[in-house]
């Protein structure tokens, strides 16, 4: 297996280059976004410097360069992720606005009085507030799979949460504010076996591991630029093509029509069917190009960069005395995060003493409040790595923690 | 932008409080309470005032948050016993002001240990905190006033 030079890598993402309040940045904040390389900024720039121009409607040259690429892009994406087709990915602003799209057109035709939507206390808003407001709307049951105190699922109940009620399950791949990785392979196959749609929320998954959304068997696969390497603002949600197919439209407007009538209209063919209006072109050209990125590096080598990491992390940041660090003990179970906190000293304070020292980390719910709630904290603070982080930055993180020791010990 | 010294942040005042923080309790017969939150940080309080014809008798405070807004709040329930619903709401008025920065608040000594707090105007991300509190207490006399205008 090829390995990884952090080093080298580093190179390729300008921001990481500078100093924050007199010392060179520390980046750990890659839960909430990562930075961007050399690759997918030019990618952007190639597109707006030369090729922008609408896409599948003008019959003039640049129009024809801007639609290649954009569906180049998604040919890339979809193949990234092993779906069967690119025309099963739709372009979205990011993972929220895909998930709202599946709940929405899908659940508002196939969810409905006494059904049930199984989800999970893991889960980030973003993959909660959606099918909230479809039992709302439904009148649908909502239903949570608990988690253990390692934050990992409890299965053991998820036979008896699944029954021919339950419509649809959604849950996250890995989760954002523990770093849980989940059994998406089982959890599919059991919520199959009721005759229920298998949602994930792949924010945090289609980053550090190579998704295979045939193998792990699933309907709907969720999914960040951003996380990534590439722009915000652009993201995509994979599905099964005769679902999206069955499925009605989203947003109605331009590029998603096929005839229009005064009454009534036809749709587009799938994926455009979903895609209403000028989409995120450049962004969709720059999340291409962040696949090619990663890719050339070896998704293997990431993931295997990102374990490495994540050991020396927990050993070297656990040793600290007071500290708390959530997520199951098992590595293989625990993706590149480490939430964590410290004594009696706020997450919030953590973050503006590190911050001071030039290391950027989170603090705070991370949009998961259920996940608080679990464990007794209001927040946590929280260290999340990607392929460009060094051993070297954990042991800044440490050294960082070490003053918040000193005020707050 | 540099971060000015930390030192200038956690004054020994502030953790004190933080971690004995005054009036941090339920309120027997409040008249007036203001739930506040920061979704942003999780941050969240409830104000609970007895208000007695034109002043607080008593103020209280239940939540959680970090050093600077529990700090905070510590040291204005504690400074706003027995005070006048006028004298409250100036300091109040005071004190924001102080955050936003400005020269002439600073140099204000009916503030008190409030005082303390003064390095957080230059922490922008923190000054929310900070103001949670007196935020909570501007509500509640708004809350007061027109409740008693009904």
């Amino acid at each position: 297996m090829t390995t990884l030079d952090p080093t080298k890598i580093r190179r390729e993402f300008p921001a990481l280059d500078q100093t924050v309040n007199g010392k060179p940045l520390v980046y750990l904040d890659n839960a909430a976004t990562s930075q961007k390389p050399k690759a997918v900024l030019g990618a952007l720039e190639e597109y707006y410097r030369r090729d922008n121009a609408n896409v599948h409607r003008g019959i003039h040259e640049l129009s024809r360069r801007a639609t290649i690429a954009f569906e180049d892009a998604r040919a890339k994406v979809a193949r990234w992720i092993n779906a069967p087709e690119a025309d099963e990915l739709v372009w979205t602003r990011g993972t929220t606005e895909a998930i709202n799209l599946i709940a929405t057109a899908w659940g508002l035709d196939n969810v409905g009085e006494g059904d049930e939507i199984l989800i999970s206390t893991m889960e980030h808003h973003s993959n909660i507030i959606p099918w909230q407001l479809l039992a709302r709307r439904t009148g649908a049951k909502l239903r949570y799979i608990e988690i253990d105190d390692q934050g990992r699922l409890v299965l053991d109940e998820l036979p008896s949460l699944l029954s021919s009620r339950t419509k649809v399950l959604a849950v996250a791949h890995v989760s954002n504010a523990l770093g849980t990785v989940n059994p998406i392979k089982e959890i599919a196959a059991a919520a199959h076996e009721v005759g229920a749609l298998v949602v994930i929320d792949g924010a945090q998954g289609a980053v550090h591991t190579k998704v295979d959304v045939q193998d792990l068997g699933v309907d709907c696969y969720a999914f960040s630029g951003h996380k990534m390497c590439g722009p915000t603002g652009i993201g995509a949600l994979w599905a099964r093509k005769d679902l999206l197919e069955s499925m009605s439209p989203y947003q109605g407007g331009g590029e998603m029509i096929h005839f229009v009538g005064r009454d009534e209209s036809t749709w587009a063919k799938v994926p455009h069917k979903f895609e209403a209006g000028t989409p995120n072109i450049a962004g969709a050209i720059g999340m291409g190009a962040a696949v090619d990125f990663l890719t050339g590096v070896g998704m293997d080598a990431i993931a295997a960069h990102g374990r490495e990491l994540l050991a020396y992390a927990i050993e070297q940041v656990g040793s600290i005395k007071g500290i708390r660090i959530y997520g199951p003990e098992s590595l293989d179970e625990h993706s590149a995060v480490v939430s964590f906190t410290l004594g009696d000293a706020h997450p919030h304070d953590i973050s503006t003493i590190l911050d001071a020292e030039g290391i950027a980390v989170r603090a705070g719910h991370h949009c998961a409040q259920l996940v608080m709630k679990h464990f007794g904290v209001a927040a946590t603070a929280r260290a999340s790595f990607y392929l460009y982080n060094t051993k070297d930055e954990v042991d800044r993180l440490v050294e960082g923690l070490d003053i918040v020791r000193g005020i707050f010990g | 932008m540099e971060t000015p010294p930390l030192s200038s942040l956690y004054q020994q005042l502030i953790l004190e409080h933080y971690r004995n923080p005054r009036n941090k309790a339920e309120l027997e017969e409040k008249t007036v309470e203001i739930h506040m939150a920061n979704p942003v940080c999780g941050d969240e309080i409830r104000l609970q005032l007895r208000i007695e014809g034109d002043h607080i008798a008593a103020a209280k405070f239940i939540g959680q948050g970090c050093s600077i807004s529990q700090a905070s709040i510590s040291m204005m329930t504690a400074k706003i016993q027995g005070a006048s619903l006028s004298d409250a709401d100036a300091l109040a008025d005071l004190f924001t002001a102080l955050m936003h920065g400005d020269a002439e608040a600073a140099k204000d000594k009916s503030l008190g240990d409030l005082r303390a707090l003064q390095g957080v105007s230059k922490f922008p991300v923190r000054i929310k905190c900070a103001l949670i509190g007196f935020d909570a207490l501007q509500e509640a006399l708004k809350k007061h006033a027109s409740e008693k205008a009904h």
